[in-house]
């Protein structure tokens, strides 16, 4: 007895309704663009430079009173959240934001210890197991360092996919990684997750991810480009994808089991970021299929591997409306 | 394909044992840490009993390397300053203006009286009384200037002298300041350590970043704010001649002159002379004390030229007052009782009995060269990161479990080897982790989860590959070596492009999300290896074995 979740011999056509899955692309990735200038992004303190503080008490949180004892400190824009966890259903957590003083870099000890001294008089409970600050200084040089990575690793893959590859195929697994970012970043818009150096690390996993993804149908795709030399691009592509599902299914299956075991257990702290990779695991799943290989039938591919290129019979392209 | 050569095949099983070998310490983490502290301890020449015992804990054949726990999961403070390295500059003009003021003495005759003006960016600035002779003193000054010492600055002088009608400027040159800037930023990196070491606490990380920055970590402190009371002030210590006491916080003062306020009173001022009598430089000792009405004070010890210098200073000042400043703070400003010759004495002052330890500490260190600017910091308590480790690890072994049920359901036996595979693989992440003493974090086990996830991959591609392989009725002997084959090139290409991501990560990341490149990294390199060697090496252990006629994938 096995266990197969996509049955043998499996033939989906995967073109069949490309207007339709294109078009929820292209739609979810205008979206997307449209949330992150008219919603923003919930930037965390690694970006914007201020003070996080977590609270840990034995009574319940009240953010509101929490909120009025901080008032009188005269902090500028103070958020106060609670920490809910569901493994740990009597934790009394609560996580208190506020902007860099000006004129400061990291918050001072002086200002660390009035907003602990004016939580403390509300409930003397109160523990503080997690403080962090970040000045200006410093969180403008993180912000670029972020997206100088990013940045630099899709254009290493882009260089490494057209060197393996051809062009086409490089662009198609490019706009499969812009498509994924573009709407990753739009879901923590919408949801307004905050978003810190851990999510920008989640979004490269993503590229990676989704290029691993790519990449494997792309090879086959390759693989059965010299072997049938006649079939239709559109057909090629579709026994291709056909030929990698089970392999597909099967590891996004095994990554996604690992990290929801991780959402789940994991803790709090990391909940964003293993938010991020799940998120990452199923749009680079579907991009790889729906993205990559879409783009690569519009562009059209080589055709004849096996052949040098001698001048004669050149590159030649498959219908551009197939 | 599937003949493996007798050394490839032990050469597999090396790296696999050897993989067991170095992960195993970290199974005891909290027995070897221990012991690793004991052996320590024993370099340093402390050889108790107790010790000895401790060190003996672990059989010392063993590999005994660990994989470090970050700040986020072992709890601790983590600190980033800036040095203020340009403070320097100044004291170093200070420093050369006695030449500078005795090399134009002697062209007095032709270029007249001298006199130093406060300077602007750190320069040093003399007016001399006839303008028409500049030129002349520019020369003269510039005679002072000395030949950079460091390589990259070979070649150049360390000051440059230029003139404004009647004020000749003299200000560092770029060379000598980068190689002041390397001295302050040694000097400060050095002082902030012996600080944190006298402290007592546990292996703390401190380190130069960039041109002018100090990153600290130490494990297991409270909280930022107690790192840095330790690190504490400037802690620079001056003794300077008092002019006047005032009221007024914007009194005008003269050239040459500082309006410092008064640590003890409010709303009090002195004017001092601006060069110091003698500074912290000449200190040896300096340990908490009380004086006589038994309040808590520091008491210090100069040197041999310091009680020289001070000496001759009290002797000639008798019945007026000077003041002892502390990082631009007057601590107390007493009047000078009589000639005192023994370079010993007491700092009074506002203190609590905490602040004189520090305080003593700090001085004995030696003053910081300039001043620290906090950039960025976090605390993490203790238990915090203990419920991270906890939650962590049942995390991944859940998913582990989840992940290896899954795979036996999918690919029966071959399942089971692949699981295998992923078990080694889990033990060579912790091996090369130990071995590089790289530094495990919580992002970093969301890594390690992460390749378990992702680890399968190679095998699942190869299996899937047999399964049409298979198809095709070819033998199962050939068909496994076709499978490996082909699925060989998609392995490669799909692992080097997440390769790519992970090092970018860690070439461009800062603090966890590298402790997350790190464990992605070895878990891509170490997953490529176990499952393109191991798991065929199983495989074609068990086909010589079984010779089976068909097989089931």
């Amino acid at each position: 007895m096995r266990l197969k979740l996509v049955p043998d011999n499996i033939k989906i056509n995967f073109f069949q309704s490309t207007r339709l899955t294109f078009g929820a692309s292209v739609l979810a990735m205008v979206i997307s663009i449209f949330l992150f200038f008219f919603n923003g992004l919930n930037l965390g303190i690694d970006f914007l430079g201020g003070t996080t503080i977590r609270t840990d008490a034995q009574t319940s949180v009240d953010v509101g009173a929490y909120r009025s004892a901080l008032k009188p400190l005269d902090l500028g824009d103070v958020t106060v959240t609670e920490i809910f966890d569901v493994t740990k259903p009597d934790l009394n957590a609560a996580q208190i934001r506020f902007e860099a003083q000006s004129g400061e870099e990291a918050a001072t000890v002086e200002v660390i210890r009035a907003v602990k001294a004016a939580l403390l008089s509300l409930d003397e409970t109160i523990t503080f197991p997690q403080v962090e600050s970040v000045g200006p200084e410093v969180s403008g040089e993180l912000v670029q360092a972020a997206i100088t990575a990013v940045l630099a690793a899709i254009g290493a893959v882009l260089f490494y996919i057209w060197l393996r590859f051809e062009w086409q195929f490089s662009v198609g697994a490019i706009a499969a990684l812009v498509h994924d970012i573009v709407i990753t970043i739009g879901i923590f818009s919408l949801l307004q997750i905050k978003f810190d150096l851990a999510i920008i690390a989640a979004l490269l996993t993503i590229v990676g991810y989704s290029l691993n993804d790519t990449v494997v149908v792309f090879d086959r795709v390759r693989e059965n480009l010299r072997k049938y030399k006649k079939t239709l691009l559109k057909d090629l592509l579709n026994m291709s994808i056909n030929e990698t599902l089970s392999r597909t299914v099967m590891t996004s299956l095994t990554t996604l089991i690992a990290l929801i075991s991780l959402f789940i257990l994991g803790g709090d702290v990391i909940h964003g970021f293993v938010f991020a990779m799940i998120w990452g695991v199923i749009i680079g799943t579907y991009s790889s299929v729906f993205v990559a290989s879409s783009i690569l039938l519009r562009l059209g591919v080589k055709r004849d591997w096996d052949k040098t290129n001698d001048g004669k019979a050149g590159t030649q392209f498959a219908g551009i409306d197939a | 394909m599937l003949q493996f050569s007798l050394t490839k095949k032990i050469l597999i099983w090396v790296v696999v044992v050897l993989g067991f070998l170095f992960a195993m310490p970290n199974g005891f983490y909290n027995r070897v840490e221990s012991v690793n502290d004991a052996r320590m301890q024993l370099e340093n020449g402390n050889d108790t009993p107790e010790i000895i015992s401790q060190a003996s804990n672990w059989p010392s054949f063993l590999p005994s390397a660990l994989v470090n726990l970050g700040l986020d999961l072992r709890g601790g403070a983590h600190l980033l300053a800036r040095v203020r390295v340009d403070q320097v500059y100044e004291a170093r003009m200070d420093a050369y203006w006695p030449e500078v003021r005795n090399a134009l003495r002697k062209e007095r005759a032709s270029i007249g009286t001298i006199r130093r003006i406060d300077g602007e960016n750190y320069d040093l600035r003399v007016r001399i009384s006839e303008p028409s002779q500049i030129n002349h003193a520019v020369e003269v000054v510039s005679a002072l200037a000395r030949p950079v010492t460091t390589l990259s600055g070979a070649g150049s002088r360390d000051i440059v002298v230029t003139s404004i009608e009647d004020t000749i400027i003299i200000e560092l040159s770029e060379a000598e300041k980068i190689a002041t800037d390397t001295r302050t930023m040694d000097q400060s990196l050095e002082i902030i350590r012996r600080r944190v070491d006298e402290a007592g606490t546990r292996e703390p990380t401190i380190q130069r970043q960039g041109t002018d920055r100090v990153l600290i970590q130490v494990p297991g402190i409270g909280s930022a704010e107690e790192l840095k009371s330790i690190i504490g002030k400037t802690a620079k210590l001056t003794f300077h001649k008092v002019i006047q006491r005032t009221s007024n916080s914007d009194e005008r003062v003269k050239n040459r002159q500082i309006l410092l306020p008064a640590q003890d009173e409010e709303g009090v001022f002195y004017v001092l002379e601006k060069t110091p009598v003698i500074n912290g430089d000449h200190l040896t000792d300096a340990q908490p004390a009380f004086d006589q009405n038994n309040r808590p004070a520091v008491s210090f010890r100069l040197n041999t030229t310091g009680a020289r210098i001070f000496g001759q200073y009290t002797a000639e000042n008798i019945g007026t007052p000077f003041a002892i400043v502390l990082d631009q703070e007057v601590v107390s400003a007493p009047t000078i009782q009589s000639h005192i010759s023994g370079g010993s004495g007491i700092i009074t002052g506002q203190f609590g009995v905490e602040e004189t330890t520090l305080l003593s500490i700090q001085l004995r260190a030696g003053a910081l060269p300039a001043e620290l600017e906090y950039l960025q910091e976090s605390t993490v308590g203790p238990d915090l990161g203990q419920d991270s480790i906890d939650a962590g690890t049942l995390a991944c072994i859940v998913a582990f479990i989840a992940v290896l049920v899954f795979m036996s359901l999918s690919y029966g036996l071959f399942g089971i080897f692949a699981n295998v595979a992923l078990i080694i693989n889990v033990a060579l992440i912790f091996a090369v982790l130990s071995v590089i003493s790289g530094t495990l974090t919580l992002p970093g086990i969301a890594g390690i989860v992460l390749t378990v996830g992702m680890a399968v991959d190679a095998n699942v591609l190869v299996f899937e590959r047999i399964r049409e392989e298979l198809k095709k009725a070819k033998n199962p002997r050939k068909a496994i070596e076709l499978g490996y084959e082909r699925a060989f090139s998609a392995i490669i290409d799909a692992n080097i492009t997440t390769l790519i991501a992970a090092v970018i990560l860690l070439v461009f990341g800062s603090g966890p999300v590298k402790g997350f490149a790190i464990t992605l990294g070895i878990g891509i390199v170490t997953s490529v290896f176990t499952a393109i060697w191991v798991t065929r090496l199983l495989i074609s252990i068990w086909i010589e074995r079984k010779r089976p006629k068909s097989i089931e994938i």
